[in-house]
């Protein structure tokens, strides 16, 4: 059995028919050519799926499709059309990812932090990727990265 | 000389853009459409049985399902160093998980349904998980064909036994070093096994198309070793290197996890199978645990011998490594340990066995660190004890016996220049060495750790490396190598090494993602060497690339080659103060004579590098004739723990680490390596904790039961220190320096532990339970023993000194 789901992703409305049992990270990854949520563990642990639904950050992996129907969906694929976020040029900057492959889930997930708190300490910075494994960095540079976007979007202010 | 422009400056990472942006592709990303093909494995439930029957009929019988493979297939052993493994066994299965048959369908859902019809019949035998039961006389044979594998010519396989190779080095006589000395102190230290876990899994897709092309997208640190292990696997089917292509995009990380060839042959085997279809083979979370490498576990008994005044005589270091169901690249970490298991230090008298023991628990293999991790949480902690025996500082006792330039090695070669008391005193200020701090909680105690290290890079004595160059129209170059950019930032360096000498700024070069087919030669990125080898093949190839563009311009020009230079992407002239050639007007097109012909064409260069003074051959009962390492990288860490007396519960206050990176090229990446690497390596020491059960089943194969760092889990502070005292054949003095940084982390941990309470903890990992059960006067190990998860399943009474590992020591 199929049924259709509309999203809004990265703002544009895209229908798919998914299966019930279908899980949002693969939809995206194999029915939207949405690539930059990552596989890594499928059961929630790792972070690397993480997308904004409706703002909010989500682990793709552990929704199904069907619940995203009628939400909006936005992924690191949807920050930059409009050249990067301070964000991103910040962590472009601080030369902050290694391998990378955590990079799309956290850029994410400090995203939704620097949406609800405009200049986030070094404490609320680590506690908003704590959800977000990184093997490489020992997180410092993704940190101090995150917190200097939210400096420089203060002295802007 | 002139003054460094890129090397030893910080430029943005030339990956910086693709992975903030999720443009960066990793082989799962790839789309390769419709047709796409998909693998479940069957796996073994036994730690060692003997196949007896395999019945795929049932499986093959569900619509999509494509085939059923299984060792009948492919009864073709591979392995890079020891060929000890199958692609899929025929006889019998070592370890629980070990691949059986594999079921390719149209979706990974009916693979996987197809998977569990599978039907094996299995003989269950008595499985050896334990070191001391697989050495025992008798012993059941892990590898009962152990005498008739082909193996490299350093391996020393003992037929009839679980002991896959003996690492012995002497040098001097042990005993006379031991009568010399004042004290002797020794003591055993367990380490068990660890896990990688990179955050991207293993993923390979193959594709044997029909005109008989196999191409693999595969995640891995060593796309040219991979070709060659397929095409030596694989040249019964009559494919050669030629018929083989590995493309290797990024990679999520790999820590020697994605080094050689582990589950990857699985893909290729079974793409050979499905002419004209890609099919992909992607590793679960929990194989990525039990089915690539592991970290192997030891058992290290030391003793050391030393003067009053701390001169040391005399070192007997004897480690048994758990090396688990098949050794083809672990048993060179345990070779390389039997070279180097001295530490860094000028010891007149050695004698080392480093033996690696087969198992049946999942294969063990390269990660970050090759050994020295493991024989460096013993050594220094032993450096620390003995130190307190002979009443001398700790790390005063180090400085005193540290290695120097010019002295002889364990294997008898020489020690290259070296920072190590550099990094010793920077490392001893930094962490405030001497100074006891108190708590302001009186349930808290405060401990200082210090630890020293070195490393060199495991790799065959033709380990080669190679560069090609091309420039483009504008005068922005392509360097074309074939090391992987695993994060380290290696590709950032090649292109600072290039931009150096041919003066094209770092933003204008591009480097791609290796393909066997189009780049240069890369051995394998493994041993923290290719910003070494592989810069020292850029290197070469810019310096080319260089004589070349002279060569034009002095065919067209007339100006005498040797009074030309660079500058700016200029041509320039010592004569001719005036005259300066933009290498956009003439790298593709040529120089324009007054005749209006053209002089020139395209700049292509290319370079090599192989460490051609280096050689595996010595006795194999001293190792004293050959010169197997080609330099060590050296440095010294320390850390300032707090305890919670009550709970155990240790938080890292300071923790600092010095390494001599010979000229940090890149110094930003360099202090990542230290960050991340101190990080990776406090958690090993801390918290990560593998268990098996009685049967050698893994119990933790996912980031739920088996904890890595979260940003809430690191440090409060990190200082990376970098030391720069010049490594003379590294490019611009480089050497390097990646796996370092997590080597030295479980010791100072422990010698931290010790400062703050007073208990020498000789197990790692060191959590917080043990700790408390310590304090409290329990042994963790008389009440957790069978479940440790080390190598001692079942039967931990059977190590005095496992059991004995959490007494106070004062």
């Amino acid at each position: 059995m199929k049924t259709t789901v509309t999203v809004a992703l990265n703002g544009e409305t895209r229908r798919v028919d998914v299966a019930p049992n279908e899980i949002l990270l693969d939809v995206l990854r194999e029915k939207l050519g949405v690539t930059s949520p990552k596989i890594g563990c499928e059961r929630g642990d790792c972070g690397a799926c993480t997308v904004l639904l409706d703002g909010k950050t989500v682990r793709s992996c552990l929704i199904l499709a069907i619940e995203a129907d009628g939400h909006e969906i936005t992924t690191v694929e949807g920050l930059s059309r409009d050249g990067l976020t301070p964000l991103q040029q910040s962590l472009l900057e601080h030369n902050s990812f290694q391998c990378g492959f955590c990079a799309p889930g956290m850029v994410l997930s400090a995203t939704a932090l620097l949406a609800r708190q405009p200049s986030p300490s070094e404490e609320e910075a680590k506690e908003a990727i704590a959800g977000n494994l990184c093997r490489c960095t020992g997180y410092q540079p993704i940190v101090a990265a995150i917190v200097a976007a939210g400096q420089k979007a203060r002295q802007r202010a | 000389m002139t003054p460094l422009k890129f090397v030893g400056t910080s430029p943005r990472r030339i990956d910086g853009l693709e992975k903030v942006t999720g443009a960066a592709t990793y082989v799962d990303d790839i789309p390769f459409g419709p047709n796409l093909l998909h693998a479940e494995i069957v796996e073994s439930p036994f730690a060692h049985a003997l196949i007896e029957r395999i019945d795929t009929s049932a499986a093959k019988k569900i619509p999509g399902v494509v085939c059923v493979v299984t060792g009948k297939e492919f009864p073709y052993r591979f392995g890079l160093y020891m060929q000890d493994r199958f692609i899929f066994p025929t006889d019998r299965v070592r370890f629980v998980g070990e691949q059986v048959a594999a079921v390719i369908a149209r979706d990974p859902q009916t693979a996987k349904r197809a998977a569990k019809l599978v039907k094996v019949v299995y003989r269950e035998l008595e499985p050896v998980l334990d070191l001391e039961q697989a050495l025992r006389v008798n012993a059941v044979l892990v590898h009962p064909d152990l005498g008739n594998y082909t193996r490299c010519p350093w391996f020393f396989p003992q037929a009839g036994t679980n002991i896959a190779h003996r690492r012995k080095t002497r040098k001097g006589d042990v005993e006379k070093g031991f009568r010399e000395a004042d004290a002797i102190f020794e003591d055993t230290y367990t380490v068990p096994r660890y896990a990688h876990c990179a955050i991207e899994p293993h993923v390979i897709v193959g594709l044997y198309d029909l005109s008989g092309r196999l191409t693999l997208w595969s995640a891995s640190q060593s796309p040219y070793t991979q070709r060659n292990v397929f095409a030596q696997t694989l040249a019964p089917l009559g494919l050669t290197h030629k018929d083989i292509r590995v493309v290797t995009p990024y990679v999520g990380g790999g820590f020697g996890g994605k080094a050689g060839v582990s589950m990857e042959i699985i893909g290729a085997a079974l793409a050979i199978m499905v002419k004209g279809q890609p099919v992909k083979v992607r590793w679960s979370r929990a194989q990525e645990f039990y089915n690539t490498y592991q970290r192997q576990g030891v058992i290290a008994r030391i003793k050391l011998g030393a003067k009053k005044d701390g001169t040391i005589t005399a070192i007997e270091h004897t480690l048994h490594w758990d090396a688990g169901g098949y050794v083809e690249y672990g048993a060179n970490v345990v070779n390389a340990v039997g070279l180097s298991a001295t530490g860094p230090y000028r010891i007149p008298n050695v004698k080392i066995d480093s033996v690696c023991v087969y198992t049946n628990l999942p294969p063990g293999g390269p990660y970050r660190g090759f050994g020295y991790s493991e024989f460096h949480f013993g050594l220094e902690s032993h450096m620390t004890g003995f130190a307190q025996k002979l009443g001398i500082d700790p790390v005063e006792f180090r400085r005193r016996n540290a290695i120097r330039e010019g002295d002889t090695l364990a294997y008898g070669a020489e020690m290259n220049p070296n920072g190590l008391r550099e990094a010793i005193d920077r490392v001893a200020a930094e962490i405030g060495w001497g100074k006891k701090e108190v708590s302001p909680d009186p349930r808290k105690a405060i401990g200082k750790g210090f630890a020293c290290f070195w490393k060199a890079p495991a790799m065959p004595p033709n380990a080669a490396s190679a560069a090609f160059m091309k420039f483009n129209e504008d005068g922005s170059l392509n360097v074309s190598v074939s090391g992987m950019e695993i994060g380290q930032g290696y590709l950032t360096v090649m292109a600072q090494i290039a931009a150096e000498i041919l003066t094209v700024p770092v933003e204008k070069i591009r480097i791609e993602s290796p393909d066997t087919d189009r780049n240069a030669y890369e051995w394998q990125t493994v041993g923290s060497h290719v910003t070494w080898g592989c810069g020292n093949a850029v290197q070469a190839a810019a310096l080319d690339v260089r004589g070349k563009m002279f060569a034009v311009v002095e065919r067209a020009l007339g100006f005498a080659r040797d009074t030309l230079y660079l500058e700016d992407e200029k041509v320039k002239c010592r004569a001719r103060p005036d005259f300066a050639l933009p290498l956009r007007d003439f790298v593709i097109s040529g120089i324009q004579t007054p005749h209006g012909n053209f002089i020139g064409g395209p700049i292509l260069g290319s370079g090599v590098f192989m460490p051609e003074f280096t050689s595996a051959l010595s006795d194999p009962e001293t190792s004293q004739g050959g010169h197997p390492n080609v330099h060590y990288t050296v440095g010294a860490a320390a850390v300032k723990l707090e305890i919670d007396k009550q709970t155990g519960k240790m938080r890292v206050l300071k923790a600092t680490l010095a390494v001599d990176a010979g000229k940090a090229i890149h110094p930003e990446l360099v202090r990542g390596q230290i960050v991340g690497g101190m990080v990776q390596g406090l958690a090993t020491a801390l918290y990560e904790d593998i268990r098996y059960d009685l049967k050698g089943k893994l119990l933790n194969a996912n980031f739920t039961d088996y904890k890595i760092p979260t940003a809430m889990d690191t440090p409060l502070e990190i200082v990376p220190i970098i030391v720069e005292v010049a490594q003379p054949d590294g490019p611009f003095g480089a050497r390097g320096i990646a796996e370092h940084t997590m080597i030295p982390a479980a010791a100072i941990v422990a010698n931290a532990v010790e400062d703050a309470v007073g208990l020498r903890l000789k197990t790692l990992p060191i959590t917080a339970e043990k700790v408390a059960l310590a304090l409290a006067g329990i042994a963790y190990d008389d009440v957790k023993g069978a479940y440790m998860g080390l190598c001692f399943a079942g039967k931990p009474e059977t190590y005095a000194f496992c059991t004995n590992a959490a007494r106070r020591s004062r």
